[in-house]
């Protein structure tokens, strides 16, 4: 904490951290606030004489409501959960398993895969969507939620790998020596100490690779092409921009309601979440 | 209960050799403490005989089994380790309950089993908590308990006291003494305390190196140290050194050095007839000088002065200084002496030790 006289801690602490909050949440203002706003409101030129661009006085549903009735808009969200809930369940299976075994067994070349893991993160997607176009063309996947359940675990995976192996090399390995003593076969040592320990740590893994892939732009882009089965990141930008008309109203309600479930999800595990990018386990 | 047996035991870690031909017999119901410094390869030895370390070469029995090949939950063992290793999502008594139920026992066995352990160790009252509730001494309770619950053929200590505070160490180390004359249960014990290794061990085996120095019981180790390493590392203050070399000199052998000259009795006499000419190590430990009077023979006592004067209550211990090195003496605590003073210390003539200059070993 900041010691010493009220005015340092003002100056040093709290009008700083006012700044920041401020930069941040603003932009949800911003779309909160324009989701709610009258179109007769929204398309006002701002040197009318009544131009309220901070808030509203006759807020509406009207937006939300013909998002939801109108447009695609659930029918995007349920894609983007099957498709964020599926990748991200393949993803953790095989980041725990990769993780636990590059931090835990000795083998062979273990450090030069992980290495390699790490790497393939490192390929940006914006580069690894052209190869994978061609794949996905040649299984004949094109335009169906498997293009991106099958092609966010090329991220996801090194992704989960890399945070669980930190966490894992954090469990001290006493715990499962102790475990094998005791009579568990190596399997059931990670099943009954190891996977329990670490659950902070998976939960984590867990929350980030749903968020990479509810967020997930440029494969969902390329890959899907039929407003049916787009998820709601490119749905909302593609399909609510009428030609050149921006529906501010709707899109706004879109990017506000597509928000919504990861934000949840943040605030439901938020413990958990500290917890495991910290890493502590505690004997 | 069984006996375990090492065999001409290697383990070598890449280039490093750590553990060197190592032979040792532990009887049925014995308490065996490995010590050395940090390295020694003891702590390796001990991961050996529980198989979570491979065997480059050699034997492990317990019992009449050869454990080589077989992996740590066949061996019937149970350990303790340093940090505890205790599984932090569990209560103590799913801790304890943990190796039986893994072993398929049944549930009122297990709860007699986990009760009786309890009540040894006296955490009967907190079965329900989570390790992290717990003290340090609470813990290592329950490691302990961890163990003993499984009744298994050896126990194996790897360092179990080294987190604890000095005071708790002092406890735990007699109720792992109580425990063990409870329950009879072969002990392999591994320290890099050498207290701890002579009031736990019935035998104790000194290592350094990789290579097992001196098997004894406490006070053999103490009295008769087979080279200069053991010397120096068992005893508190340590054994003083000094190198001296022997003269033959009007029909009487000396040991002559920097500010030493001891014409020797002539049983030790005969032991160093043959290293006449030689340089050797001279050994004595601190409570084996005092401050000479006059009836003290003259041939064996030397010259020191005083420089450090440690007060701790049962006897003092004077640093002092002879020709340039430093001794140990530790002297009744009625002695009153200054700093800087001079003054003779006698040398108990049957409490001398002498080791070869150049192998160290006991002469």
């Amino acid at each position: 904490m900041i010691e010493g006289a009220k005015w340092r801690r003002w100056l040093y602490f709290y009008i700083p951290l006012g700044i920041f909050i401020f930069w941040l949440l603003f932009p949800f203002y911003w779309m909160l606030v324009t989701s709610v706003r009258p179109d007769r409101e929204l398309y006002r030129p701002w040197m009318a004489a009544n131009y309220t661009p901070f808030w509203t006085a006759h807020p509406t549903m009207e937006h939300i409501t013909n998002l939801l009735t109108g447009t695609l808009f659930i029918r995007w969200m349920a894609n983007t959960l099957f498709i964020a809930c599926i990748s991200t369940l393949i993803s953790l299976f095989c980041g725990v398993l990769a993780g636990y075994a590059l931090s835990r067994l000795k083998f062979r070349f273990a450090g030069a895969l992980g290495t390699g893991i790490f790497i393939t993160y490192l390929v940006p997607q914006t580069l690894l969507f052209i190869p994978l176009a061609d794949i996905i063309r040649n299984f004949r996947l094109g335009d169906t939620p498997w293009a991106l359940i099958l092609t966010y675990p090329t991220f996801l995976i090194p992704f989960c790998t890399w945070l669980l192996m930190g966490y894992f090399k954090a469990i001290p390995k006493e715990l499962e020596e102790c475990a094998r003593i005791d009579g568990a076969t190596r399997w059931k040592a990670m099943l009954y100490i190891i996977f329990p320990i670490a659950v902070p740590g998976i939960l984590s893994a867990g929350i980030f690779a749903f968020t990479l892939s509810w967020n997930e732009y440029i494969y969902a882009l390329v890959f899907l092409s039929s407003a049916e089965e787009k998820t709601v990141s490119v749905g909302v930008a593609s399909d609510l921009v009428r030609g050149d008309v921006f529906y501010w109203g709707q899109l706004m309600a879109g990017a506000l309601l597509g928000s919504v479930p990861v934000a949840f999800i943040y605030s439901f595990f938020v413990e958990y979440y500290v917890a495991g990018l910290t890493g502590s386990v505690k004997g | 209960m069984a006996r375990v047996v090492i065999r001409n035991l290697n383990k070598t870690f890449n280039d490093v050799h750590a553990v060197k031909d190592v032979n040792l017999e532990i009887r049925d119901r014995e308490f065996v403490v490995l010590v050395g410094p940090s390295g020694c390869g003891k702590t390796t030895t001990l991961r050996m005989v529980a198989g979570l370390e491979s065997i480059s070469s050699g034997e492990i029995l317990i019992g009449e089994t050869i454990v080589n090949d077989l992996p740590p939950m066949d061996r019937d063992i149970a350990m303790v380790f340093q940090n505890y290793a205790l599984y932090p999502h569990m209560s103590v008594y799913d801790n304890m309950a943990f190796g039986l139920k893994m072993r398929k026992f049944t549930r009122p066995d297990i709860d007699q089993r986990v009760r009786d352990a309890a009540d040894i160790l006296g955490i009967q009252d907190y079965l329900a908590r989570k390790p992290r509730q717990l003290s340090g001494g609470q813990r290592q309770r329950v490691a302990l308990g961890r163990a003993i619950v499984r009744h298994p053929q050896v126990f194996l200590f790897d360092e179990p006291l080294s987190n604890l505070d000095a005071m708790l160490r002092v406890q735990m180390r007699v109720e792992i003494k109580r425990i063990h004359d409870r329950l009879g249960t072969t002990a392999i014990y591994v320290t890099h305390d050498q207290v701890e290794a002579m009031t736990l061990g019935d035998r104790v085996v000194v290592m350094k190196d990789g290579i097992v120095q001196q098997v004894g019981e406490p006070l053999d180790l103490y009295n008769e140290p087979t080279n200069r390493f053991v010397a120096g590392f068992i005893g508190s203050p340590a054994m003083n050194f000094a190198t001296v070399g022997i003269i033959e000199e009007a029909g009487a052998i000396c040991a002559v050095g920097e500010g030493i000259r001891l014409k020797l009795t002539p049983p030790l006499a005969a032991r160093l007839q043959a290293h006449v000419g030689h340089q050797v190590t001279l050994g004595i430990r601190p409570e084996d000088l005092w401050i000479a009077s006059d009836s003290d023979a003259k041939d064996l006592s030397v010259g020191a002065v005083v420089e450090v004067i440690e007060r701790l209550g049962s006897q003092i211990l004077l640093d002092v200084r002879v020709g340039s090195a430093m001794m140990v003496a530790a002297v009744e605590p009625t002695v009153r002496t200054k700093t800087r003073e001079q003054l003779r210390l006698a040398l108990n003539p049957e409490r001398l030790h002498f080791f070869d200059g150049r192998l160290e070993a006991a002469i």
